[in-house]
Formats: C-alpha cells, structure tokens, sequence
C-alpha cells in the first residue's frame, strides 16, 4: 500500500468521523440517558457538563461531511442521496438537540419540552448515525456516477441492529464521561448504568461484528485471507481484553478508566470497520482512489490539514482543560 | 417527466428555504461577535461597568443566535449531497476544499472558544477571556471569507479545466479563491453584516430610550449602533454600487433582470424606479423611470447603450420579476438606512440624540430592515445566477440528486415544521431578551436563576461582580 493523498486523506477523513464520534458521543449519550436523571440538579449538571463543548464536539461533523465532499466528491455524491431519509432525520434531530442546550435555561416554564427535544433529538441523532453506518456497509445501489437505488432502501434488519447498536454505544460513552464528572448519588447512578449499558454494547459490537463478514464477498475475504488473519484477529483479542479491563475498572470505583476503556472500544470498533470496508469509500462500488478528487484538490486542502488540524487539537484541549474538573464544583453555566 | 421537474423545483424550495434560514444567523452573529469585542475591549480599557453590563447584556443573545446559527448551518454542509449530488459530485473539487477550509479556520476557533467566551469569564480571568471573545469574532469573518469565495466562485468559476469525469478540476487556486466577483461580495456582505447587527441593536437602544431616557445602557448602544449605522449605510450604498458594475461585467444577464430591462437601449437606458415585470411579454408595465439614469449609473455617461435580455437566449433568463422586486426591497431599504443615519447625525449637531423620540422611533422600525436587506440581496444574486448553479457552465436542471419527489416532498415539509417550531421559539426568547432594559449588574451566562451562584472563579479579577439576583426570572 503505497501512501498516496487517496490514502491519506481516507485516514484524515476517518480520523475526523472518529473525533466526532468519541467527542459528540458522549454528548448525544448523555441526551439518550437524560430521562433517567432528576429534572433540577441532576439534569443541570449533566447537561452543564458538556454546554461549553458540544458545539466544537459538533464541528467534527461539518469536517467529516465537507472533507468528505472535497476529498471524495463522488462518493459523497452517491451516498448522501443514498441514505437521504436518515441523514435528513438526523439534521433535524440535531437541530432540536442543539439549541435544547440553550432553551432550555431561557424558559423554564417550557422546560420540560425543551428537555424532551434535548432527548428526542439525541435518540433519533444516534439512531440515523447508526443506521446510515449499516446501510452503507450493507451496500448501496448505483449506476454510473450516481445511486440507483430508492428512497427507503436503507432501512433493512441488518442497518437498524446498527442503529441500535450506536444508541446503546453513545449512552455507554455518556454514562462513563458523567462518571468521570459528577460525585455522589448522581455518580453511583451512572455507575450502575455504565455496567449494564457497558455489557450491551460488548455484546452488540460482537453481532455486528458476526454479521458484518457475510454482507459483502470484500468483508469476508479482508477479515479471514490467509495470513491477514493473523493481524486481523488482534481486534476482536483486544476487545476483549478491553471489556474485561472495563468492568474490573468499573468495579473498583476507577473515576477516569471506564470512560478511556469505553473509548477504547470505540476505537477497536472503528479500526474493525476500518478493516472490513479498506480500500472502498463505497461498499462494493467506489474505491478510495476512483472516488478521489483530483490532486490538485487533495494537495492544496492537505497543506491546510496538516497545520491546522494539529493547532485545532490544542485549543481544542485548552478549552477541556479550562473546564476540567467536576461539574458539582463550580455552577458554571 | 413531470416527476423530475417537481422533484427539482421541490429541491431548490428546500436548499432555499433552509439557506435563507440560516443566513439570518451568521449575518447578525459576524456583526455581533465585533460588537462584544468591542464592548469587551472598551470594559477593560476604561473599567467602566456599563460596557460590562452590556456585553453580558448581548453575549447572552449572541449565545442564541450563535446556536441557531451553527445547527441551521449543519444542514446546509450535507444538504450539498443530499439534495444536490451532481453538483457535489463536478463542483465538489473546487468547492469541497473552500468549505474544508471554512471548516478548520474557523468553524473550530469559533466552536473552541465559543464555550470560554459564555461560561468562562470566572475561570480564564479577563484578559484571557477578552482573547477568547476576539478569537470567535475573528472565526465569523474568516467563516464569511471562505464561504463567500465558494459562493462566488459559482457566480464567476475561474481557475480550472474540465477532467475526463466532468469534474471542475482545480488548475489555479488563487484564482479560484480570489475570483473576479469576490472581493466586492465580501465587502458587500460583510458590511451589510455590521449594518444589520448596528440596526438591531440601534433598535433595542431606541426601544429602551423611548421608554426611560437616562438608561446609561440604553444610551450606550443607541450612541455606538447610530454612529455605526451614519458611516456603515453611505460605505454600503458605494460598495453595492461596485458590486453591481463588477456583475454587469461578468453577470450582465443578471443585471438587466434588476434593472428590468428587457429591451435593449442603444442610446442610453433608463433608470426603472418601479413597474411590473411582464416575462412572457417581455416587458415592464406601469413604469415609472429616469431617462438615461441607468446608462448614467451603471456605465457613468447617460448616453452610453446598454444591452437588454432580448440578446439572451430566453432559457439562459434569470427569474426576472423575482430579481427585480428583490433588489428594488434591497436598495429602499438601504436608502432609508442612509436616511436614519443622516438623521441621527442631525440628532447628534443639536445635541439631542437622547431626546428625539421620532428618531427613536424611526431607529425602533429600523430594527428588522438590515435582516430583510441582506436576506432580499442574497434573493437578487442567488435567483439572479439561475438557471445555473456554476455560472454558464453548470445548469440548475443538472445539478440535482436523483431523488423521488415524494422523498424531497416529505423531507421539506419536515424542515419547515421544525424550522418554524425551533427557530420561532429561538426569535421569541431573543425578542424576550431584549424587551428587558439593560442595567447595572447585569447577569452572565454563568449564573443561572435556579442555581446557586459560587463565587469560585479561579482568578477572580476586580470589576468582575458576581451578582446574586433580587427577584426571581428577573432579565433572564
């Protein structure tokens, strides 16, 4: 495999969609498990927990969808169309998760609405994240430049599993981030979630990771060609190593760890998608290389990258850093 | 057939619905996120309180704005594939690494600081915060750079070759980024920017001068946002007027729809100051005009011809009627901005600025003027680039997604209930916000009504007061 700018830029834009997924995880986890926490107190502190942040944890996104059209025009050409229906769900879900963030303190007499947008907002955000993953790795049709296919092919049990899958994912990543930043009672509540929220998502990353091999002839033969298998079987070794290491941390009051283990997961699950779509940008269709905008394009974009997104990182760790700590410490918001 | 012309119109319904939606925000939150700055800027400088109170005063409807603005904003960065795919799929080339770039100079730095700007004030200390607070200023304008570029590079496409795929294959990025319409669109908008922020902050002033004249606050912004709007509205009329030989230059199609001409005037045409444009007759009814006034305008020499659409193929015309009622909301209004800001100056020589309640008044209905202008000028150059989406090169009809109408149907339905229910909510708690009088110990964002305020600032500067509110839900 030779590093040429297809190839970085599908580790760049991958890298983008796994920031997004590791910061605004936790966030939209938090707005899946915000019923179970008391209106007062508990749902201020959670939802103060991530109010300086969810909009830089957001931008993530806007870089995974724009980096996608600049580096891989034609496949975001195709795939967008695709999965029309989930990702205009989950537009709109956002929408009404984001500015809940705001809302919700300018009118307490609506409060409860807005708390329900922040909810509502969050489940169907995941669940259409989740859903356009499977629909795309189950592949999509096209003809040509363009998809071929209709407006609710994406909806399939393989591509719901995935939905449902991120769901509980995110809520896990949500319960172990409040683990990290709340004390007492509202703590030993998440706590308890993350064990149960932890178990469900180890057992999910494994059906996924079951069915995944037999949706596509590329899947099966990346995951199982001799002597690959020998790399690729690290993977799901780590995951369970990393589950084990989940609950033992869990169980012995560790603050920090589960939320990390968490994350680790994650990233385990990311480098296993990683493996199973490699070199395709569209599943069984466009490659990273037939995708690609022209070098000109790549270059030009990539001198930008390379500085800037390192000073993004930065100023982004500032700003966590400005409002470290537990979130019962100081009322900041 | 039928199906793809109404799948088609249905897409560009959305793309405008959801675009003209979100334009209000970055055109208020540019032009607010300076004004914090400023006021920040002056609180340090002087230690006066009133710059304080009025920068928490604002931040907090910035915070909302801002918010409505980035989420609104979301859509329109996969709204491209979804809806536009083809277009993505040959322009994405060029426009893909602009918007890229918008994304990673300043969508990050706005978003980055954007949190220590509204919560951290006790936690950074002031000078930090006061750094915070330049930084997202400086991300919406960079934001308006990039995204101006792209925007007029589809107006005026320059700087590259058609590849094997049909693609826009980027040959010159200097030319791409600075192509020939930009500059003056820039200038154009993000002064139209300040205009709508001083305008509605003028307003808010006027509306809490008209109610308690001595209000130090109310006075404050009135002076700040009148003085603005007296140097920022005749700069507007003279940067618009660039703007418009710049177009009749590269876009002459799209000129002669805002003039209405029609026909073409070989000995110089006349100024249309209102009428009916006529498409299917090709002509302006009632019309009312200046002999010669538009030759005078657009070529300086009342003499000089200009073409009319007739020497356009008729498929090549922008909506006219549309282009033409647009720009004409767009230049009265500017004129009544130069006529608040005359007057504010009148106010200012007989030492009265405070005291007029008409010019108070007339700043109040001016408050909403800047949101339709800009919003009626982005109508004149978007509409007026049809029926393409690249200018003369790529046509609208061949830009879209191959969707089914019942998809695009549904979908902008969805976007208009929601849009309608969120950003009516989100106008009605700014308007909420404004109606109450600004005033000494004004609240930030930090202390929330229903939370106990801690005095915990990690450096807690001297002139920052926490304030412990006195009644319940007061200015919140």
């Amino acid at each position: 495999m030779s590093l040429d700018l297809p190839t970085i830029w599908a580790f760049v834009i991958a890298f983008a969609v796994f920031a997004y997924v590791v910061m605004d995880g936790f966030d939209l986890g938090i707005g899946i498990l915000f019923p179970t926490f008391k209106p007062g107190r508990e749902r201020d502190s959670a939802m103060n927990s991530v109010a300086p942040v969810w909009d830089g944890n957001e931008t993530w996104l806007v870089l995974g969808g724009g980096g996608l059209m600049a580096a891989f025009p034609l496949a975001y050409a195709i795939v967008l169309p695709a999965l029309y229906a989930p990702i205009i769900a989950m537009l709109l879900a956002l929408i009404f998760r984001g500015v809940a963030f705001e809302f919700r303190w300018r009118d307490p007499d609506h409060r409860p609405f807005w708390d329900l947008a922040f909810t509502t907002g969050s489940i169907v955000g995941t669940l259409a994240q989740g859903i356009t993953l499977g629909a795309l790795l189950q592949g999509v049709a096209v003809e040509g430049r363009q998809y071929a296919g209709g407006w609710w092919d994406w909806l399939t049990p393989f591509s719901l599993l995935t939905g449902v899958s991120l769901v509980v994912g995110y809520a896990l990543l949500g319960a172990t981030w409040l683990v990290m930043k709340t004390e007492g009672d509202m703590q030993a509540h998440v706590r308890r979630l993350a064990g149960w929220l932890g178990a469900g998502t180890i057992a999910l990353i494994a059906l996924v990771s079951a069915v995944t091999p037999f949706l596509e002839g590329a899947y099966y033969e990346n995951w199982f060609a001799w002597p690959n298998v020998l790399l690729t079987a690290q993977v799901p070794l780590l995951v369970l190593i990393g589950s084990v290491l989940f609950f033992r941390s869990l169980r012995k009051g560790h603050e920090r760890w589960p939320f990390l283990l968490a994350l680790a997961l994650f990233g385990l699950s990311f480098i296993g998608l990683g493996i199973s779509m490699f070199p395709y940008v569209v599943p069984g269709a466009v490659t990273i290389w037939e995708g690609a905008a022209p070098d000109s394009s790549l270059l030009f974009m990539l001198v930008g990258a390379a500085v800037l997104i390192p000073i993004i990182l930065t100023y982004t760790g500032y700003s966590y850093w400005v409002f470290r700590g537990k979130v019962g410490e100081e009322g900041y918001h | 057939m039928l199906d793809d012309i109404s799948a088609l119109t249905l897409a560009r319904a959305q793309f405008a619905f959801t675009v003209s939606f979100h334009f209000i925000f970055p055109a208020f939150s540019i032009g607010l996120a300076s004004y914090l700055a400023v006021l920040e800027g002056l609180w340090l400088k002087t230690g006066k309180e009133v710059y304080l109170n009025l920068f928490k005063y604002w931040l907090k409807i910035f915070a909302l704005a801002f918010a409505m603005g980035v989420v609104s904003g979301i859509t329109m960065s996969y709204q491209f594939g979804t809806n536009w795919s083809v277009f993505s799929d040959k322009a994405g080339p060029v426009i893909g690494p602009l918007m890229a770039y918008e994304v990673m100079t300043a969508f990050f730095l706005e978003a980055g600081f954007l949190g220590v700007m509204l919560f951290g004030m006790n936690r950074v200390g002031p000078k930090l915060h006061f750094m915070a607070t330049l930084a997202v200023a400086i991300g919406t304008f960079i934001s308006a750079f990039w995204i101006l570029s792209a925007n007029s590079w589809m107006q005026t496409p320059q700087g590259f070759i058609m590849n094997a795929a049909g693609q826009f294959e980027p040959s010159d990025w200097w030319a791409i980024v600075f192509n020939p319409s930009f500059p003056y669109r820039l200038a154009h908008t993000v002064i139209a920017a300040y205009l709508t922020t001083a305008l509605a902050v003028g307003a808010v002033g006027a509306w809490h001068l008209l109610k308690d004249r001595t209000n130090p606050g109310a006075r404050v912004m009135f002076n700040m946002a009148m003085g603005l709007v007296a140097v920022a509205a005749p700069v507007q009329i003279f940067a618009g007027d660039m703007h418009g030989l710049n177009t009749l230059e590269h876009q002459p199609a799209k000129v002669m729809a805002m003039e209405g001409h029609f026909q073409s005037h070989p000995d110089g045409a006349p100024l249309i100051l209102f009428g009916i444009p006529d498409e299917q007759a090709a002509k302006v009814h009632a019309e009312i005009s200046i002999p010669k006034a538009s030759s005078l305008i657009l070529k300086h020499d009342p003499n000089a011809p200009l073409a009319g659409l007739e020497t356009v193929p008729r498929e090549n015309w922008p909506l006219v009627s549309v282009v033409f009622w647009s720009f004409r909301i767009m230049v009265g209004l500017g004129v009544l901005m130069l006529g608040l800001g005359a007057l504010s100056l009148l106010a200012r020589m007989r030492r009265k600025l405070y005291d007029w309640p008409l010019l108070h008044r007339f700043a109040l209905v001016m408050g909403p003027s800047g949101f339709v202008a800009v919003l009626a000028g982005w109508v004149t150059t978007e509409v007026g680039r049809q029926p393409f989406t690249v200018y003369g090169l790529l046509r609208t009809a061949d830009s879209a997604a191959p969707l089914d109408a019942p998809a695009v149907a549904a979908s902008l339905l969805a976007f208009v209930v929601v849009y309608f229910i969120v950003f009516s909510a989100g106008a009605g708690y700014i308007l909420k916000l404004m109606s109450h009088p600004p005033h000494s110990g004004e609240p930030g964002l930090e202390e929330h009504p229903d939370q106990p305020v801690r005095a915990a600032g990690i450096t807690p500067a001297p002139g920052i007061t926490v304030h412990h509110r006195t009644s319940e839900g007061d200015a919140r």
